[in-house]
């Protein structure tokens, strides 16, 4: 992507029928650190990979609670984030005043994309630098959806986002298909390893990625350093068998890992495709 | 019409489903407990009804009066709790709760809640603490406290029994009650029981909950039902 005479106004469109500055809000998703999701038939796990500005400060949080049933995960601008989360909450908190029940996930990511859709459609306004993958149990089952800052929303089994993140979806699209009969423990330790393709030279440690469960009898919740340094210590064990038994089939992995429309998991899309399509 | 005298409307927003409620705090408990009738006049509308409402791990309201008033009181409360907890990472604690509750009531000054409170918990230091409150949030934390049908009944049992310092004395003593949670109890049952005979609109079930370091245990059991 480079600087053309359409790119200074979000409601500019360019000949070529493209909004570029809600374009490069997606590529800002891409430089912020990976986040990683995926569900089983009774569990939705989100994984995150965690940096820290420099050795003396903490590290920087992704993973929210937004209800009992419903977190999410951020990639990009995390302040976005942080704000589209209060949002959130609080669309779960007057939906549960209102009618005494939990609000449906598939209901509260259509509102979250309104509201991204605003700001693509306003001159004095900004796309979230945001993208969110909505982890929530309703009485639909379990499910992951992707918010885009472009207002767009889609539904996956697995999906990652952010830097490096097409290494982890590579790992995720050889195993989705096998993914909805894992229990809770094998979904984490999926998550974990999925995440781990996404860190270039570091080593997994329980400070520098972050672990969240929803399920059917389990509110969403983080887990903590030790159940967390638990689940990466086994992994060294189990890293053998999740190597063997993902098929050895790459040429079978067009469409892979996403239950929407969308086209492959390439990072740049083709000239005449319109990225945000995707 | 006589010259002078102003006509009173005819229909009012409230009625009083009536009941009854008792929150006792001891060293490192506390009891609540309402009855589980919901009237409106002589009849009765359900046996059944609870009247507590757990706002967090530390702390449980029991209310009586208008159950509309009441139901929508909870559900304010519970919504600021939710609201809270994700703005803070933690759970209200139960005077914070119970400072909530008074401005909660007192917003609505003009158009109140018919809706008596009695709020009990585990305080910061894990300590059992009740408060009670009037229709538009005056309150105070004390050891022991009533409100409802019953409680002009039930009250003066609970001074004479509880073993706790007076309300009266001055300076003010700690009035939690330094008896074991077995104790408090018994009384607590018997106070319903005795309240249940001579009063229509308490009886049909008590429903008990005890709050402990350990959690929230639950009890129910039977009032005579005439």
């Amino acid at each position: 992507m480079f600087r053309n005479q359409y790119d200074t106004d979000v409601t500019t469109w360019s000949p070529a029928g493209r909004l570029h500055q809600v374009e490069y809000a997606m590529e800002g998703v891409k430089q912020g650190s990976a986040a990683v999701g995926l569900k089983c038939k009774t569990h939705v796990v989100l994984a995150s990979v965690n940096k820290a500005s420099s050795e003396l400060s903490s590290y920087q949080k992704k993973l929210f609670k937004i209800d009992e049933n419903i977190g999410v995960a951020m990639a990009g601008i995390i302040a976005d984030g942080r704000v589209l989360c209060k949002f959130m909450r609080s669309e779960c908190i007057y939906h549960q005043f209102v009618f005494e029940a939990p609000l449906p996930v598939s209901r509260l990511v259509v509102q979250v994309a309104d509201k991204a859709q605003v700001c693509t459609q306003r001159s004095w306004k900004r796309p979230y630098g945001v993208g969110l993958l909505v982890a929530g149990l309703d009485e639909a089952g379990p499910h992951l959806y992707y918010n885009c800052p472009s207002g767009n929303y889609y539904e996956y089994y697995a999906f990652a986002i952010g830097s490096r993140s097409q290494a982890a979806k590579t790992y995720l699209e050889r195993r989705f298909e096998t993914f909805k009969d894992c229990s809770r423990d094998e979904l984490i330790r999926h998550a974990l390893l999925a995440v781990k393709e996404s860190l270039q030279d570091e080593e997994l440690k329980s400070t520098n990625c972050g672990i969240a469960v929803v399920g059917a009898d389990e509110d969403f919740h983080i887990l903590d350093g030790e159940t967390l340094q638990s689940f990466i210590d086994t992994l060294e064990d189990n890293k053998a068998e999740a190597k063997e038994a993902a098929p050895e089939d790459p040429a079978s992995t067009s469409g892979g890992g996403e239950a929407g429309p969308s086209a492959g998991a390439a990072e740049e899309p083709p000239a005449e495709a319109t990225p945000m399509d995707m | 019409m006589a010259r002078g005298v102003k006509e009173h409307a005819t229909w009012s927003p409230y009625e009083n489903n009536g009941g009854t409620c008792v929150a006792i705090a001891g060293s490192d408990y506390c009891i609540v407990a309402a009855d589980t009738r919901l009237s409106l006049g002589y009849s009765i509308l359900t046996r059944g009804h609870s009247k507590l409402f757990k706002l967090s791990d530390t702390a449980v309201m029991a209310s009586s009066g208008f159950q509309a008033d009441v139901r929508t009181l909870q559900k304010n409360l519970e919504a600021r709790q939710k609201g809270y907890y994700h703005q803070h990472g933690k759970p209200m604690s139960c005077p914070g709760m119970a400072q909530l509750l008074s401005n909660t009531l007192y917003y609505k000054r003009f158009f109140p809640y018919y809706s008596f409170n009695v709020l009990g918990g585990l305080d910061t230091e894990g300590k059992g603490c009740v408060y009670t409150y009037d229709a538009v949030g005056s309150y105070e934390r004390t050891g022991y406290s009533t409100q409802g049908s019953g409680a002009e009944l039930i009250m003066p049992i609970l001074d004479n029994q509880l073993k706790s310092a007076s309300p009266l004395l001055y300076p003010p003593r700690e009035t939690a009650t330094p008896l074991t949670e077995q104790e408090a109890l018994e009384i607590v049952k018997d106070t319903f029981a005795s309240a249940t005979e001579r009063q229509i609109y308490t009886g049909d079930g008590l429903e008990i909950v005890v709050i402990n370091k350990d959690g929230i245990h639950k009890e129910y059991l039977d009032l005579k039902k005439d």
